[in-house]
Parts: structure tokens; C-alpha cells; sequence
């Protein structure tokens, strides 16, 4: 794209079909080299089922996806392996690329689990493990990087380092971050696109601009939504229990 | 050095064992064991055609074995039975076919037992050919979808987010599983395929740490199996596809030791 080079994605009005209901609609959103687009939203708002979409993952079944992105990584919410499958943490490094050892134990030390390196990946707590998948995915040097839930598991202070590597890693390697997160105030202090999902697009924006969208506060709860900005109150929907749309205006 | 019927045995089975080894890890990690058991109870209906049409054996066997693994894809696409349903809905159909087929066949001598159990003894040079030539063909697609196909073992989301092309080599793995059944079905037969793919494959799990240690014992672990259960049908006389599977059952036992004392010492 000639008039904006540092566009990875974009998608148009997508969505996905399942079992005869849509999982989401209206996607409409745009992924940049050196950005933060954060996905927030409640259990089954589609958070994963969008993000599976621009990862090419699953089709979208209506709208257009362009992706200009040369190299995605992929830390996905759940990854259950098997104990047929004997894996070290060295073997899982290497299960997309051809990097070398050197390569792996750099980006286990950003992670902070480089002493894991040969470990049975079948002994890893929930939080190593989930530091192993964002350091695979760190080490790929991939212009797109989509995250769900990374921190899941991970414990208090981890978790602030975490996200502060998250927000590194988007400088130094100028690539364009996609994070599906519930940790409001990361998203709203570190992101530089929030969009809130319920279904469809319910608001999106600067996080500045977002606390302050009456559909943000509805999804979140006024308890969370004021914990970082005062906010008017219109409603120009609302939501039945399965997320469908009812207008109230 | 071909001359002798068992020379021909070893080197036709120490051939199948190492075209095993891999695939039978890969049928581990994807829990495939009883599509192994559909495709070769498949083979069968694939030898009463050859028998029928006068084709190639092996021929016969892959076209038919793939057909029903492509068969089984598209079923699981339009249906919402459950995968091993599905499985033993191919299985047992084809395998009710092909001996509604054999009932036909009466101009023509019929050995049921070599058919379900193989007979390694009777390969000659022409078989021993086709096993070397279409194992390494097997073996060298297998290297070249190999991080693909593993990748999307460990997780299919990640291996196709990360342009790996999972359904490609998903789609390929299947043929070659055709490919080895088609392969052995001569020798080890019907039943028994599905053991020589899985239980060195199970063997190695036992006691390796890594998935390049796995394949390498399970390939190591089959040899083994036909070498000796080769030796011990030709000592006392007991037929050689079976003798080959409890050899390695045997194999099987003594590899659980190690994982017992790793247990005791852990506590």
C-alpha cells in the first residue's frame, strides 16, 4: 500500500459464521508497524475468533482482510500438549523457525526462563509456560505478533514486566502488536488502539477517548471504567444476555 | 545374498521398520491409532480388487486406502459423528466389502490368513524393490513436511498463524500413511500394520526426552522386532508377522522399567 507502508492489516467489515449464528460481525480495524491495538471485551465477545481472523486461521465469511504482514507469531490463549509428545523447551523454541540455541537462550532471558531451556515442557507451571510462548513467539522477530491473554497465570510482578517487554518488543522490533488482554489498565496506560468487542465493534479508539464511550463503561462496569477517567453516560445500546444489539435510543 | 528366503525377510522387514518408526510417532502424537486400523482393515478390500482386476498388489492397496482416509476427511466435514465412529463406520464397511468380494472370487485360491497376517517369508526381489523405492520416497516427503506436520501436532492454530500450511501437510501425512500400509500389507498384513506402526512408536516414548530421540528409538525398536522376531519364528517355527509383534510387545515391557524407577526415585 503506497499510501501507508507501515499498514500490516485491514480488515473491512469481516466476520465469522458458525452454526448458523455469527460469532462476530462488522470488524472493521487496522493493524500498524510500532503499534499497540488492544482487544477488549466479555467472555465470548469474539476477542479470540477476530484475532484467529487476521491471523489467517479462519476465514472471514464476508467484508475483505489485507494482510501485508511478512512474518506473524502467534501466542495462543490455551495450548494443551500431550504427554505422547516428549518436549523440551528447547524443541518448542524451534517448532516454526530455524533458530539457533544462542538465538533461543536470548529470548528466554527476556522471559526470564532461560534456565528452563532443557526442562520437560510437560513440568512447566502455568506461568513458565505461558513465559516460554511469549518468548517462542518474541524470538520468531515477526512484524505481526498477536498475543491472547499472554499473562495468563503469571504471577503480580511478572506480569507488570511482562507487559512492559510487550510494549519493548513493539519499539525495538517495530512490529505491530495485536494484544487480547482484561488488564485495564495496561491496555488504557501502554495501547495505542483499544477496540471494545461485544459480537461487533461496540467502540474503539484512543484509550483516552475510550473510557469515556458509554458502550466501554456499560461492557466494564462503572467501578472499572472510573478507575481511570470520569465519564458521561448516553447509551445508544444496550445488549441481550447472548450479545445481541437491542437499540434504545 | 538375495538367494535365501530369510535374507529376503530381514532386509523387506528391517525396511518396513525404519519407514514405521516416524510415521508410527506421528500416529502416537495425533492419537491416529485407530485410523491406522480403518486403513489397513481398508487394504483388504484393496487386495480382493487386485485379485479381481489382476493389478498390483500395492497399487491396489494405496489407491484404496486413500481413498477412504480422503473419505474420511470429507465425512467428518459434513457430519457431526463423532471421529472414531466415523472410523469404525469405514472400517468395518470396506472391510464387509472386500469379503462380500472375495465370496466372488472362486475361480481363484484364496489365502485369507497371509492376507490378515501377511507373509513375510514368501518376498521375492520385485517386493523388496518396491519397499526400498517407495520408503524412501515415503521417508524423503516426511522430511520435507516434517516441521509442518510436527508443528501442527504440538498446535494446528499456531503452526497455520505461523504460515506453516498445516492443512498441506495434513493432506500429504495421510497418502503416506496410505503409502506404508500399501507397503507392508504383503508381508505383515491386515491385523498386525497397525502394531508395527504403533508399539516401537509407544517403546520409544517410554524413554526418550525429545521428538528427534523418540523417532530414532522407534525406528531402532522395530528393527529390533523384525530382526528377532524374524530369528525366533525361523528357531521354533511359529508364523513371522505375529512372532515380530510379540517381540516387540516384549520390547515393549522392558521399556517400562526405566519409567518405573524414574517414578520411585521421584518420590
Amino acid at each position: 500500500m503506497a499510501e501507508n507502508n507501515n499498514l500490516l492489516v485491514k480488515l473491512d467489515n469481516c466476520g465469522v459464521y458458525k452454526s448458523s449464528k455469527w460469532i462476530v460481525r462488522g470488524i472493521s480495524l487496522e493493524i500498524h508497524k510500532g503499534k499497540i491495538v488492544t482487544l477488549i471485551g466479555p467472555n465470548g465477545s469474539g476477542k479470540t475468533t477476530s484475532a484467529k481472523m487476521i491471523l489467517k486461521i479462519l476465514k472471514s465469511d464476508e467484508g475483505q482482510i489485507k494482510n501485508f504482514a511478512s512474518k506473524m507469531a502467534y501466542v495462543p490463549q490455551k495450548i494443551n500438549i500431550d504427554w505422547t509428545m516428549p518436549l523440551r523447551v528447547v524443541d518448542f523454541m524451534k517448532l516454526t523457525s530455524h533458530i539457533n540455541n544462542l538465538e533461543i537462550v536470548d529470548a528466554l532471558k527476556l522471559t526470564g526462563v532461560d534456565n528452563l531451556l532443557y526442562n520437560d515442557i510437560h513440568n512447566l507451571s502455568g506461568g513458565e509456560f505461558q513465559r516460554v510462548l511469549i518468548a517462542r513467539a518474541i524470538a520468531k522477530k515477526p512484524d505481526l505478533l498477536v498475543l491472547d491473554e499472554p499473562v495468563q497465570g503469571v504471577d503480580f510482578n511478572g506480569e507488570i514486566a511482562l507487559y512492559n517487554l510487550i510494549k519493548k518488543i513493539c519499539s525495538t522490533l517495530n512490529c505491530g502488536i495485536l494484544l487480547i488482554s482484561h488488564d485495564l489498565h495496561f491496555v488504557m496506560s501502554a495501547t495505542d488502539h483499544v477496540i471494545c468487542l461485544n459480537g461487533h465493534i461496540c467502540c474503539s479508539g484512543t484509550p483516552r477517548s475510550i473510557v469515556k464511550n458509554s458502550a466501554y463503561i456499560e461492557l466494564f462496569g462503572e467501578h472499572n471504567a472510573t478507575t481511570l477517567s470520569l465519564y458521561q453516560h448516553d447509551h445508544d445500546h444496550s445488549h441481550e444476555t447472548d450479545g445481541r444489539v437491542t437499540n434504545n435510543v | 545374498m538375495f538367494d535365501d528366503f530369510f535374507t529376503r525377510a530381514l532386509i523387506a522387514g528391517i525396511g518396513i521398520a525404519i519407514i514405521a518408526g516416524p510415521l508410527g510417532c506421528l500416529v502416537i502424537w495425533r492419537r491416529l491409532s485407530y485410523f491406522g486400523d480403518t486403513l489397513s482393515h481398508s487394504a483388504l478390500l484393496g487386495v480382493t480388487l487386485a485379485y479381481s482386476f489382476s493389478f498390483n498388489i500395492t497399487f491396489s492397496v494405496f489407491i484404496i486406502s486413500a481413498v477412504v482416509a480422503l473419505l474420511l476427511i470429507n465425512l467428518q466435514k459434513r457430519t457431526k459423528l463423532a471421529g472414531d465412529s466415523l472410523l469404525g463406520l469405514l472400517a468395518h464397511s470396506t472391510l464387509a466389502i472386500g469379503l462380500v468380494l472375495i465370496g466372488f472370487l472362486t475361480s481363484i485360491r484364496f489365502d485369507l490368513m497371509g492376507l490378515l497376517f501377511g507373509d513375510i517369508l514368501a518376498v521375492d526381489v520385485e517386493d523388496i524393490t518396491i519397499v526400498y523405492l517407495g520408503g524412501a520416497t515415503i521417508l524423503l516427503i516426511l522430511y520435507f513436511i516434517w516441521k509442518s506436520l510436527f508443528s501442527a501436532t504440538v498446535n494446528y492454530d499456531l503452526s497455520a498463524a505461523e504460515g506453516m500450511r498445516p492443512e498441506v501437510s495434513n493432506f500429504i501425512f495421510t497418502l503416506l500413511l496410505a503409502g506404508v500400509i500399501a507397503l507392508s500389507i504383503k508381508m505383515i498384513g491386515a491385523l498386525l500394520i497397525t502394531g508395527l506402526l504403533l508399539i516401537p512408536a509407544a517403546i520409544a516414548r517410554n524413554i526418550s526426552s525429545s521428538p528427534r530421540q523418540m523417532v530414532i528409538i522407534a525406528t531402532l525398536a522395530g528393527v529390533v522386532s523384525v530382526i528377532a522376531g524374524l530369528f525366533v519364528s525361523l528357531e521354533i517355527n511359529t508364523s513371522s508377522g505375529p512372532s515380530i509383534i510379540v517381540v516387540a510387545l516384549l520390547l515393549f515391557i522392558i521399556s517400562l522399567i526405566p519409567l518405573e524407577i524414574k517414578g520411585q526415585l521421584q518420590k
